[in-house]
Formats: structure tokens, C-alpha cells, sequence
């Protein structure tokens, strides 16, 4: 029988959705601005290994000679990713939502196994409730992220009225430095981000525009077979607790 | 209302139809404010430039934008808000030269400058680089910052800009909005709000490094503007005179912000 399980509220779902095309805009307008000084580099021994960005990468994108704009841009849309990122901020730790987003003292661990679930090597994710380990740890990073590309971009924008946030930052340079890298940071986590999010199908994915995901409710006789089987090897009873749920991730769930 | 016992009660909506009316509201919702959302980029990114004015070469909308978020952060601005200083071994031997606009005038000669300080309207006042340097000489050794992203140490001298208020007697002056400042040649052209120019590390410079300042670093008086872009830090000052609308600004015309405030 199905059920409908809700899973992301509203108030999550908007600032989702209205974030993902600030972000991009905000990242392509800093790139912009980047251009006109673009200092950032990897280098191994005197080897140049990345140049932030090859010639090839801005013409691609018309990058080149934009500068006054992407400023333009950048300081209409730097509004609304703040207001954006408070109101979620605010609505997460007034709902108690945080709760379920931030990571606790098992998270580091069993993130580990989450991630060696994802990658095909052990068999066993370890129970969760909305998200797993991992998920609490990208989630928050990110939410982090986002106020750490606040703090720094005040910081490089008003260096002498905010000087002393500048200085929190460790100064322009590395204000400006660690504003960049957040912007690659977020560019990594988006391409993992999509990835897993295809990778986990439709059910998920809908839950964050509608906000349920459709779960199959089994009758109790059918996990009958399930506790018979742990009953049989009473060793593993302890250490594969999760098995008995984990036909229907939506047992894992309620069990916890 | 009729009383509708007749009429069979609906029954509760089955689990089925739940899902595919709740999916229905928000996709249709997720595509609607979707598609409201790229028409509003469309609308913002196709949207018309500006009439070239005091400020010119940005879109309409961004244009108001900028000059909204000006009057927010010109809140936050103090005289106390001053720009770090630092020692003076850690000042560049090399500066930086990045521009010659309004330096390309092959008869000007700096020997022969004045300054022309426009008290009000056919009231000009000429003014000597002696003149200038008789009056209290202040330094300054900080991260001089230019709009493209760079930034270099840099040690100037020169006569603080409240000083020269005082000294020419420049307090009606300056109770209006705005000063302006352009090269000889009119090439190029800046304007500052006030405060920012008032403010007590704004610096009319005559000196680089200890030394008279060379001829591409805007000979003999240029404009040292910490609390400003290097885009305002105007060389070879020809005339400065007031106003209570923005002066014109070389950088305002093509896109950039008027503010340009750090």
C-alpha cells in the first residue's frame, strides 16, 4: 500500500529553487569581475598546473571585457542570495528543522560508510532519518559556504568601512582568496550533487519540488520471513539491525 | 445552501489521486515560477541601456540598483572608518602605473601649472604647486586598491584635502553634495560624493616615495583617495569645483558605479 511521506517543507523547497539561479548568476557575474585580475593559479614546483581560467574557458562563456557589468550585476544579485540565505536560516532554526540538517557525533563516522555504500563497497548504508551522514555534512558545509561568501564578499567589497570584517577575514587578499574558493567549492558540489541526486531517482528528486516522496507500506506479515531470518543467526542481530529494515527504506525510517 | 444529502458524500480522496493532485500543484507551480523567473532574467539581461548622462553604459535597472545599494552602504560611513596603514618598508619601490587617460596632452608643462579651484560659479581661484606644498604635509603608506581586483602598498604625501578646505576658507563649499576634479585637458574626469572627500585621509598628493611625483603618476597634484577605488584617484589635477549634483565621472559613463566606495 502506498503512503505519502512528507519529507521537505515549503519554506525549504522556495529557497532551493529561488537559490540555484542566484547562485549561477552570481557566479557567473563574479567570473566577470575575476577576469580583470585573474591571479588564481595551482602551481607544483614552478609547474603550472591549473591557471583559473584558460583563455579557451573565457571565450567560451564571453568572459572577456565585462568587467563594469558583472559588477553590476554581482551587487543587485548579492541582495537577494543574502535575504535568500537568512530567511532559510532563520526558518531552520526556528522550525527545528536544523535538527534533522545538522551533522551529531555519528555523523563522521558513519559518513564514511555512507560513502563507501555510495561507492559499491560496503553493502549497508547505516539508518538515517531525512538525510544520511554524508548528506548532513555536504548540507551544512554548504549552508556555511554560503555565509562564509557573505563574510568575504563584504569583506573585499567595503574594506575600509567593514575593515574590521576584512580583518576577521585575515585581510583582502585572503578574503578575496577564500571568496574564490568557495565559488569552486560550489561548482564541485553541484556536479556531485546532481550526480546523486539522478543517481537516487525520481522519488527523491520530486520530494523537493512537491515536498513528499511515495512510500510502500508492507504489510506486517511480510517481514515475517525478514525476523526469521535474523532469528536464525542471532550473532548478526546486533551488527545488521538495519537488515530487518532495509528492504523498504521507508522502515528505516520509522524505526529510529 | 440546499442540503446535498441526496447526492453522494465524496469520499475521501484516494492515496492515488492524494499524490497525483499534490504533484500536479507543485510541478505546475515549479514550472510557472520557473518560467516567470527566466522571463525575468530575459527581461533584466535584454533590458535597455541607460541614456549616457552623469553615468551611462549600464542597463536601466541595474543602474537604479547601484545607485540604491550606494545610499544603503553610504550609511555605514565614517570618518572613524579609516584605511590600514602600514609601515613604511612594506610601500612598493614600483607603482604601479596602470592608466594615461587625461595624460596624453603633449603641450602640457608642468612647470607652468595651476591649479584652478572654482570657488562658485566665475570665481576661480589659481593656485601654484608652492603654495600647496607650504601647507601641512601629510604621508600615507597604504593598500592603494583598483576596481580590476589588484592592489599594491603604496607611500604618497601631499596636502589633506580638509586642510585645504580650511586653508582656502571652502566651508560653504563644502556643505554642498559634491566635488569635482578634472585634468587639464578635460580627459579625464572624477566626482565624489562629499564625505568620502572630506574625509580625513583624503589626500591632494605632491609626493611619491619621498620624491615629487613622476609625470605618469599624475605630476605635480593628483588625488590620493583611500576610501575610494583607484578609478577616483584623479592625476594631474588641472581644476576642482563643487556642486550639489554629481559632477560627470569618466568611469560612471561607461558602466561602472558613481560611488565606487570602499
Amino acid at each position: 500500500m502506498k503512503v505519502i511521506h512528507e519529507k521537505h517543507p515549503l519554506a525549504m523547497r522556495w529557497t532551493h529553487w529561488v537559490n540555484f539561479p542566484i547562485l549561477l548568476i552570481m557566479i557567473w557575474s563574479g567570473m566577470l569581475i575575476y577576469w580583470a585580475n585573474d591571479a588564481y593559479k595551482i602551481e607544483v614546483f614552478g609547474y603550472t598546473l591549473v591557471h583559473f581560467f584558460p583563455d579557451w574557458f573565457y571565450n567560451l562563456l564571453h568572459i572577456p571585457a565585462r568587467l563594469a557589468e558583472g559588477m553590476a550585476f554581482h551587487f543587485l544579485f548579492m541582495w537577494f542570495f543574502t535575504l535568500n540565505g537568512i530567511f532559510y536560516l532563520l526558518y531552520t532554526l526556528i522550525s527545528g528543522e536544523w535538527r534533522q540538517l545538522v551533522p551529531n557525533r555519528h555523523s563522521f563516522k558513519e559518513a564514511w560508510q555512507v560513502l563507501l555504500h555510495d561507492l559499491h563497497i560496503r553493502k549497508f548504508s547505516p539508518p538515517q532519518k531525512k538525510y544520511n551522514a554524508a548528506q548532513r555534512i555536504a548540507y551544512t558545509a554548504i549552508i556555511v559556504m554560503g555565509f562564509g561568501s557573505v563574510i568575504t564578499g563584504l569583506a573585499i567589497y567595503k574594506p575600509v568601512q567593514l575593515y574590521w570584517l576584512t580583518w576577521i577575514c585575515g585581510g583582502y587578499h585572503f578574503a578575496r582568496i577564500i571568496h574564490f574558493a568557495l565559488t569552486i567549492g560550489y561548482v564541485l558540489f553541484f556536479m556531485i550533487h546532481v550526480m546523486q541526486v539522478v543517481l537516487a531517482g525520481w522519488n527523491n528528486f520530486r520530494s523537493v519540488i512537491s515536498g513528499f516522496e511515495v512510500k510502500e507500506l508492507q504489510p506486517v506479515t511480510e517481514l515475517v520471513p525478514a525476523v526469521k531470518k535474523v532469528q536464525l543467526k542471532p550473532k548478526k542481530i546486533v551488527k545488521q539491525s538495519q537488515v530487518t529494515g532495509k528492504p523498504k527504506k521507508s522502515d528505516e525510517t520509522d524505526h529510529k | 445552501m440546499k442540503p446535498t444529502t441526496n447526492k453522494p458524500q465524496p469520499a475521501e480522496l484516494s492515496i492515488e489521486k492524494k499524490i497525483k493532485r499534490r504533484n500536479f500543484i507543485s510541478f505546475t507551480t515549479f514550472f510557472i515560477a520557473g518560467g516567470a523567473a527566466f522571463g525575468g532574467w530575459k527581461w533584466l539581461y535584454n533590458s535597455p541601456e541607460e541614456k549616457t548622462g552623469i553615468t551611462g553604459g549600464a542597463r536601466q535597472p541595474l543602474r537604479r540598483a547601484l545607485n540604491k545599494t550606494e545610499l544603503f552602504f553610504r550609511r555605514i560611513f565614517s570618518n572613524d572608518h579609516v584605511v590600514k596603514t602600514y609601515p613604511k618598508e612594506r610601500a612598493a619601490r614600483v607603482v604601479r602605473v596602470n592608466s594615461d587617460i587625461g595624460l596624453t596632452d603633449e603641450n602640457f608643462d608642468a612647470s607652468r601649472w595651476q591649479l584652478s579651484l572654482v570657488k562658485k560659479k566665475g570665481e576661480v581661484l589659481k593656485i601654484n604647486i608652492e603654495e600647496l606644498r607650504a601647507l601641512p604635509k601629510t604621508e600615507i603608506i597604504y593598500d592603494f586598491k583598483c576596481v580590476e581586483g589588484w592592489d599594491q602598498i603604496q607611500h604618497w604625501a601631499g596636502l589633506r584635502f580638509i586642510d585645504f578646505i580650511a586653508h582656502y576658507q571652502l566651508h560653504d563649499q563644502a556643505k554642498m553634495g559634491y566635488v569635482g576634479m578634472e585634468t587639464p585637458d578635460g580627459g579625464y574626469y572624477i566626482g565624489l560624493d562629499m564625505e568620502s572627500a572630506l574625509h580625513p585621509q583624503t589626500l591632494l598628493a605632491y609626493e611619491m616615495n619621498d620624491k615629487p611625483i613622476t609625470e605618469e603618476h599624475g605630476a605635480p597634484l593628483r588625488l590620493i583617495i583611500p576610501v575610494k577605488y583607484g578609478i577616483k584617484n584623479l592625476k594631474r589635477i588641472g581644476m576642482i569645483n563643487f556642486s550639489d549634483q554629481r559632477p560627470r565621472d569618466y568611469w560612471a559613463e561607461q558602466g561602472y558605479d558613481y560611488y565606487s566606495g570602499l
